[in-house]
């Protein structure tokens, strides 16, 4: 193990007790919904907050321990941290705002530029080197951050919420960009809010409630068994283990046709959204979606939604319009037929 | 809604009627001065020795004033914003205390610390024959000590204004606190400290009372501008009023040149 923390830390009226550890090229995911204490969390680990009680040490050297008061300040710990908001400063161009922290540790201006230079290039945002800030997008700022973040060669790497507040085209790319950035020297540590995330992107999964860790394991660990509650609400999602030739995918008995995916053939989990599944009273026709026979199981109605839950042969909720739900005519037991498009069953590798 | 935004931009009457007295109560003394400059004299008032002096020597006493406010008023405003040292709120109040204060009050106070029988004074001459009072630096001393006000309050609303964020971004990339503070915090801020620098300079440039209590009236050592017009009006009125119209005509430029930014900082935009 590398990163060993055991954070305890009161933050107005919340009561931070996490204790967890990431192992070196591992990528661990901070999971929870907003205000859980996540970011608090990720601020610790950077030194940006200190611990109350309890110890962060890497690769056995203490960086914050509150018996013997030792801390290492931020500056002085081989860490980067991508912030949501991504923090660039704002009086420099991208280039300037990638060499920034070789500046910092004493690199000169033309050596730590030629370095600057080939990151973005690695990140794809050579052409972006010029810009100020403000000229750049959401996804191109995101891309300049996290050039910034690995200029300076950083051991562990925090990223707080990194997609959040991109577009969808962006975050696809930021998420590739993340995907190819996996060293095996370099640790890093994501905060998100968003269980496909957390579940396609992390080797390992921080479940975190109300400043306390709820679950810590492996996405599929996770996804089989969600030992609360919680972490079944928070991945919110349907996913499922099967099995993927081609581009069909078998789910025990089921078999569904799944769009275009990154995963090779073998185990993986797909992924399917409530919302994305339609219910029909018939046979919808003429259509080449998966379409199967199921029954409800559950309904769960609020105001503004109605989650229904189907039976065999494939368990999965799917979420509907309390307009459209009525027009079913349907109640816990009745038979109805379910489909989705190919395109949103999204399968990433187990 | 149409409605309700004309009823909103139309002003109440009152307010008008008093905010328009306002207007003419700042107007009409600067209209006034205007139109009783005796312009066919400028020339002669400007090629006036001792006016060119006092004019030379307000301009470098409130431009040096300005320099050592920033470099001693700028870490004052950066620990009263961001450090957690104990009794902040006192020592704000004591600092600024002299913008509130009246000027001769201010002077007098310095006569009491650094004059020839002052506190510290007296030490001064004893060592090392050191007598501040009646010289240019005594000039300067005073118009500090009544300016530098200004700035601190102004950069501290700007450091406390301006986020934090960014400083943690340049610590996570290794920046030592020195580093953060002049490439990130002082580029980030530096609006406001241009303004809290211009409202030092201009009230160092207008310093009367304090000055003419410590430093004296000695023509070419502390004899400056608003001094040089206050005596003129006691013999030829007509320099006193061209000499005004000057120092109207000066801070005016540089209010003009620095506005947008001045405004911006003090406005809170950026």
């Amino acid at each position: 193990m590398t990163l060993v923390a055991d954070v305890r830390r009161r933050i107005g009226s919340l009561q931070l007790d996490a204790s967890f550890s990431v192992g070196r090229g591992e990528t661990v995911a901070i999971v929870g919904p907003n205000g859980a204490g996540k970011t608090s969390l990720l601020r610790t680990i950077a030194g940006l907050a200190a611990v109350d009680e309890g110890r962060i040490a890497w690769d056995g050297s203490v960086w914050d321990e509150s018996a013997s008061g030792a801390f290492v300040s931020p500056e002085q710990r081989p860490i980067a941290y991508v912030f949501q908001d991504h923090a660039l400063f704002h009086h420099l161009t991208a280039l300037d705002n990638v060499a920034f922290g070789l500046r910092a540790s004493g690199m000169g201006r033309r050596e730590a530029r030629t370095r600057a230079r080939a990151v973005l290039e690695v990140v794809g945002g050579l052409k972006l080197e010029r810009r100020m800030p403000s000229e750049l997008s959401g996804g191109e700022s995101q891309m300049v951050a996290i050039a910034r973040a690995l200029a300076t060669e950083p051991q562990l790497m925090l990223f707080d919420e990194p997609f959040a507040a991109l577009d969808t085209s962006a975050r696809a790319e930021a998420r590739r960009l993340f995907m190819s950035m996996a060293n095996p020297s370099m640790s890093r540590v994501l905060v998100t809010h968003d269980a496909v995330e957390a579940l396609t992107l992390a080797d390992r999964i921080v479940a975190i409630e109300g400043g306390s860790i709820v679950q810590i394991g492996t996405p599929s660990v996770l996804l089989a068994t969600p030992r609360s509650h919680f972490v079944a609400e928070i991945l919110g999602l349907n996913a499922l283990s099967g099995q993927l030739r081609g581009d069909q995918l078998s789910i025990g008995s089921m078999s569904l046709t799944v769009g275009a995916h990154e995963a090779l053939d073998g185990n993986v989990i797909a992924i399917i959204r409530p919302r994305s599944v339609s219910l029909h009273q018939t046979r919808p026709e003429g259509s080449p979606r998966n379409v199967w026979s199921t029954s409800v199981t559950a309904v769960d109605r609020t105001t503004d939604r109605v989650r229904v839950q189907l039976g065999a042969p494939l368990n999965i909720a799917v979420e509907v319009t309390p307009a459209g739900f009525d027009a079913l005519h349907t109640e816990v037991g009745a038979e109805l037929w379910a489909s989705v498009k190919a395109s949103e069953v999204a399968v990433h590798p187990a | 809604m149409t409605s309700r935004q004309r009823h909103e931009a139309r002003a109440p009457l009152v307010l008008s009627i008093f905010g328009t007295f306002a207007v003419i109560f700042f107007v009409l003394p600067l209209l006034a001065l205007a139109v009783r400059v005796p312009w066919s004299s400028l020339v002669d008032v400007l090629g006036n020795e001792a006016t060119t002096e006092a004019l030379v020597l307000s301009i470098m006493t409130s431009v040096i004033t300005t320099l050592i406010a920033v470099v001693f008023g700028v870490p004052l405003a950066w620990l009263l914003a961001r450090s957690s040292m104990p009794g902040r709120q006192t020592i704000r109040a004591i600092c600024t205390l002299s913008m509130v204060l009246p000027p001769v009050v201010a002077g007098v106070a310095l006569l009491a610390s650094l004059g020839r029988r002052g506190v510290v004074g007296q030490l001064l001459d004893d060592w090392i024959g050191l007598r501040l009072p009646f010289t240019m630096p005594a000039v300067v001393i005073a118009q500090l000590f009544v300016a530098m006000p200004f700035l601190v309050l102004t950069v501290e609303s700007g450091f406390a204004r301006s986020s934090t964020a960014v400083e943690e971004a340049a610590r996570t990339l290794g920046a030592s606190p020195w580093y953060v503070f002049s490439r990130v915090t002082v580029p980030a801020t530096r609006s406001a400290i241009l303004a809290g620098a211009v409202l030092t300079w201009a009230r160092a440039l207008g310093e009367f009372g304090a000055t003419i209590t410590f430093a004296g009236n000695f023509p070419g050592a502390t004899r400056t501008l608003p001094i040089a017009t206050y005596l003129a009006l006691e013999t030829n009125v007509d320099d006193a009023l061209l000499i005004s119209m000057l120092m109207v005509i000066l801070s005016l430029v540089i209010l003009v040149a620095l506005r947008g930014r001045w405004i911006g900082a003090i406005g809170g935009e950026r």
